[in-house]
């Protein structure tokens, strides 16, 4: 039997994590992804590409009736989902004007504008689903991602409600190697850990067209999106933020991270996520308390009897 | 999707709380087992609890129907927890780690010794062999017991579903309550009423912290705690209520007549269970509404800003 710490356990937004510790002289440089919304251009290169490198089944095509999206939600089929949000506001905003609503959103105005927004797991530094898996089978690679191992996964579905971003589902789709028995497993983003291995970046953002989606250390990135965000700001771009680049941030910043134009909520995505295992202390003393009730309850119930 | 939609606009409006309505959180995956299950190992625990509460003061006719009740509801506990299982053949995978960050690992080994003790004490019982083996695994079982009951709470409350975590000091007491009730009320319907009392005592103790511990987690919760409220799980919720409260009242009025006794912990028993229930249909119920999880959150971010 093998103790897993991974992750925190209690609020310890500082306690040691298992990358790059774990992997000593084996760890590489903390990979990911920086999807930046401004330049996307909705054609769902990185759905198709994503789909076909990772051999994701397909699971129909339905459209939700609101603006051009066709894929719904990132799920156990869906690694990569193309947001779409029309809106009515200008796309940019003239010199000098604040490019943030009070409320952190983009200002209301005259125009009209396509948000596009390619979302995808955020490989979390302190990921919820990687915390309360009891398998085993989510883990943090030797680039600080967070994958799922499918001969491990035996689909006990912790990891779905866990996630503060809705990205895990179970696989319901039939498995031919299981005589078309339902898959079962839960399935996600592993941003390629097969092609990063071997040095190659992962094929959504291989695909992307625009460079939307871009892949490399996590310090790059970072490097990257924020001379991004001051160049599009100094244009006067209509609510353009960054959304988990903060290391100090919600879920101690995402591996994948994104350069927005409205706040958060506009794609869908919680504004200030939370790893749910940061309260798990509290839980537990809660938990403790409680058994400690029951056992007054049944000695009350004994002492009772007797006077 | 086949469902029929209202006609709606293509745009968003400016300062909307989600992406077109959409939920953010995804729904468990869980299904009916797991209810059932947070009912059964709640019964177990307790029922341990009282098993050697029992013996301890000499009270043998209690202690060997707790023993059994304790036995029962734990033998078809790893079924309902296996079967929920998207690869039920994968069980093992659990027991190959301890991972004290995940509930359900922790909670894996806390169902497996207090199953094993529970079958050692029960096999023990029912042949009236090895006292000795019987009396240490009885101990085992009524230490986990309590963990058993109330680990379940932790288990929902260490997710981001927020009728779930955000009610992580509360569940843990209405799990707490809704064991005892069920325990104490099944133990006091099969137990002669003359050395029943103290099942019956438990029972209803047990039925006033489920509803009181409920209200409490109700009121804190505010605009969260609305799934308790509606759907199926404010109807299961109001049963569950209900049928609490009448079986306290019937268990403390007419326990000591078996026909009351019976009854009453009936009663007691569907209350718990209807209360399983509804906890678990509630965080179906908040995942879906992303209002639930954007309020909150928007305003810690403008709390911070402040």
């Amino acid at each position: 039997m093998k103790l897993i710490a991974s992750g925190t356990v209690n609020g310890g937004a500082s306690k040691p994590l298992s990358w790059p510790e774990a992997y000593g002289e084996d760890a590489g440089p903390r990979l990911g992804f920086f999807t930046d919304t401004s330049v996307c251009i909705g054609c769902k290169a990185c759905e198709v590409a994503c789909k076909e490198w990772n051999l994701v089944p397909e699971d129909g095509l339905d459209w939700t009736g609101d603006s051009l999206d066709n894929s719904q939600e990132l799920s156990a089929e869906t690694w990569r989902h193309v947001a779409f949000v029309e809106q009515q506001a200008p796309l940019r905003l003239e010199d000098g004007t604040a490019t943030l609503s009070a409320d952190g959103g983009a200002v209301e105005g005259e125009g009209f504008r396509w948000l596009m927004e390619s979302d995808v797991c955020k490989h979390c530094t302190h990921a919820g689903c990687l915390d309360v898996c009891p398998t085993g089978a989510l883990f943090r690679t030797e680039f600080g991602t967070v994958v799922v191992q499918e001969d491990v996964c035996n689909g006990c579905g912790y990891c779905v409600p866990a996630c503060p971003f809705g990205v895990l589902t179970k696989r319901h789709l039939p498995d031919p190697a299981r005589g078309g028995k339902e898959d079962g497993r839960v399935w996600k983003c592993t941003l390629c850990y097969d092609r990063t291995r071997d040095g190659i970046e992962p094929a959504c953002a291989k695909a992307c067209p625009t460079d939307s989606i871009q892949f490399g250390p996590l310090d790059e990135l970072r490097e990257r999106a924020d001379a991004r965000l001051e160049k599009l700001q100094g244009e006067g771009w209509n609510g353009a933020q960054l959304y988990g680049r903060d290391p100090g941030g919600p879920v101690g910043g995402f591996g994948a991270f994104f350069l927005l134009l409205d706040k958060p909520e506009t794609y869908g995505l919680p504004p200030d996520p939370v790893d749910p295992t940061t309260h798990l202390g509290e839980c537990w003393r809660a938990a403790l308390a409680a058994g400690a009730t029951i056992v007054a309850g049944v000695a009350l119930a004994f002492l009772g009897g007797r006077s | 999707m086949g469902r029929r939609r209202e006609p709606r606009r293509a745009t968003q409006p400016v300062g909307a709380e989600s992406y077109y309505g959409r939920p953010i959180l995804k729904e468990p995956t869980w299904t009916w087992e797991i209810p059932v299950y947070f009912f059964a190992g709640g019964t177990a625990g307790v029922s341990a609890v009282l098993a050697a509460a029992g013996r301890l003061s000499g009270n043998e006719q209690l202690a060997r129907r707790a023993t059994f009740v304790n036995l029962a509801a734990i033998t078809v506990s790893p079924p309902l927890l296996i079967s929920d299982l998207g690869r039920p053949d994968r069980f093992l995978n659990m027991l190959r780690v301890f991972k004290p960050t995940s509930p359900m690992s922790v909670g894996t080994w806390v169902v497996s010794g207090a199953g094993t003790a529970a079958g050692v004490a029960g096999a023990c019982e029912l042949l009236g062999i090895l006292p000795r083996v019987r009396t240490a695994a009885q101990t085992v079982a009524a230490l986990l017991g309590p963990f058993l009951s109330t680990y379940t709470a932790v288990l929902v409350a260490d997710t981001s579903i927020p009728a779930w975590h955000e009610a992580r000091r509360e569940l843990p007491f209405v799990f707490a309550g809704s064991a005892s009730a069920s325990a104490g009320g099944i133990v006091a319907a099969l137990t002669p009423p003359e050395a029943a009392g103290a099942a019956r005592r438990l029972a209803v103790t047990g039925a006033l912290l489920e509803l009181a511990a409920t209200e409490v987690m109700e009121r804190r919760l505010g605009f969260l705690g609305e799934p308790y409220h509606q759907g199926e799980a404010g109807m299961f919720a109001k049963l569950s209520k209900a049928l609490s409260a009448a079986g306290a009242a019937v268990m403390a009025i007419g326990g000591r007549r078996r026909g009351g006794a019976v009854l009453g912990g009936a009663l007691l028993a569907a209350g718990s269970a209807a209360d399983r229930w509804a906890v678990y249909r509630a965080g179906f119920q908040s995942a879906r509404d992303p209002r639930y999880v954007v309020q909150p959150q928007r305003a810690r971010v403008r709390e911070r800003a402040q």
